[in-house]
């Protein structure tokens, strides 16, 4: 039985990892089935703090992963399929299914994060990995001198479309709207590029080729009845987020997208399972405010097991009902 | 006649590269390669569960690595657009390929599609 189970390995659960390591809790981390996390595929970060000239995805993971296990961090590769509650008299806890194996813990942490969603529109499915991609970092280098499209408009789009200049002779970003989401340093910088360009109130309709992605088809967002054809060898997709919540179903509380509910103690509906980082329903989805998250998970984790344990240190009250 | 590069039953992941693919996709009936690069975060992720599928599946199913950025021609050849991205070989043709990093069991899952 170990006392906190973390599953999901991104800068949340890592970051709950640390701090539950050093808080000498016995800790487990079950990674598989939801990493890599999306921060991996990010080229550069450079809004999280100590890092003044930014730091790639997949490094700051690497960093994080060095740290956790340098306390003692347990891993364990699985995919998780349910949670049930343990329903013996002996203990309070959760059970959780990952693949053929079963492991038993006192709290549970969600740090499952979230995956890129898809636009669903034909020619998406049959063309990935045959120009479509939900990787910039991955595969922007097999597009030296070609023309791409950059679906979206937010932080993650408009970085990814700096990105892929690197090799693309242009990048076409095709939003919904008529301005980016996208904070403020990245759109000067997209304005300022000459390789990027704009459609704007553009929403994709079919992705077409033949073996190979050829172009994308967009409509007018006001005016579905015009549609124009753009050419382009690579076609990558940032819309949006689907949080990896589903296999919570009817275990913990979510809000209408999926996100689940936690309070200030990142406690969620049900009693001893905590949540944190990108899969959580709150403002500002950032590695920074994950690693946050992560810490407030842990800690009041550890507090709730103490509680179980009666080694409660003071006068420690949790918000529960 | 050229000495053999590959062993029999490997229970790693073999290296192979644009000029000794064609030797491992003829010498093995049924061989899984992962074409990645250092540039790629999943690929970081996925060469653990390549190893240990290599250990769990040896004499059923081989794996082998190639690294796209020093084997443009194997890349071009089959026409490698994303990364991580496996391609299936059987009796020595190409029979299909997994696009993308996933866990364990569901790669295994894909793989045996392609048996």
């Amino acid at each position: 039985m170990y006392d906190i189970i973390i599953i999901g390995s991104g800068p949340a659960g890592l970051t709950a990892g640390i701090y539950a390591s050093r808080a000498n809790m016995k800790t487990l981390m079950i990674t598989s089935a939801f990493s890599p996390s999306l921060i991996t595929t990010t080229d550069l970060v450079e809004n999280y703090p100590g890092f003044p000239e930014g730091i790639t995805g997949l490094e700051l993971i690497e960093l994080f992963t060095r740290q956790a296990k340098r306390f003692g961090l347990e891993t364990v590769e699985k995919d998780v399929t349910s949670l049930s509650r343990l329903t013996g008299t002996k203990s309070t806890g959760w059970e959780i299914t990952a693949g053929d194996d079963t492991y038993r813990a006192s709290a549970v942490i969600i740090a499952t994060g979230t995956e890129y969603a898809h636009l669903d529109v034909p020619g998406e499915t049959e063309y990935t990995g045959k120009g479509v991609s939900y990787c910039a970092t991955c595969d922007g280098p097999f597009y030296r001198g070609s023309d791409v499209v950059v679906v979206g408009g937010g932080d993650t789009a408009v970085q990814e479309a700096l990105f892929l200049t690197r090799f693309a002779r242009t990048v076409t970003i095709v939003h919904r709207r008529d301005r980016l989401r996208a904070t403020a340093i990245l759109q000067e910088r997209a304005f300022a590029n000459e390789k990027i360009r704009f459609e704007w109130n553009a929403v994709a309709d079919e992705i077409i080729g033949d073996t190979v992605v050829r172009g994308i088809v967009i409509r007018d967002a006001n005016d579905p009845e015009k549609k124009k054809t753009i050419d382009a060898e690579g076609v990558f997709v940032f819309t949006g987020n689907i949080p990896n919540t589903a296999f919570l179903g009817g275990i913990v509380e979510f809000d209408d997208a999926g996100y689940i509910r936690a309070d200030e103690w990142m406690q969620t509906s049900a009693e001893g399972i905590f949540a944190c980082g990108d899969c959580t329903k709150k403002l500002l989805r950032q590695v920074v405010t994950a690693c946050g998250d992560g810490a407030t998970a842990a800690f009041a984790a550890e507090q709730y097991i103490n509680e179980l344990k009666g080694t409660s240190y003071g006068s420690w009250t949790t918000p529960r009902g | 006649m050229a000495e053999e590069t590959f062993i029999d039953n490997p229970d790693t992941a073999l290296v192979v590269t644009d000029s000794t693919i064609d030797e491992a996709i003829t010498k093995y009936p049924f061989i899984v390669v992962d074409c990645w690069a250092e540039w790629c975060g999943p690929c970081k992720m996925l060469g653990p569960i390549i190893e240990n599928l290599a250990k769990k599946k040896q004499g059923e199913i081989v794996f082998a690595k190639l690294d796209v950025e020093t084997n443009p021609q194997t890349t071009s050849k089959y026409g490698i657009r994303s990364i991580p991205n496996l391609l299936v070989f059987k009796d020595g043709s190409k029979v299909g390929d997994v696009v993308g990093a996933m866990p364990e069991d569901k790669l295994l899952e894909r793989i045996n599609t392609f048996k």
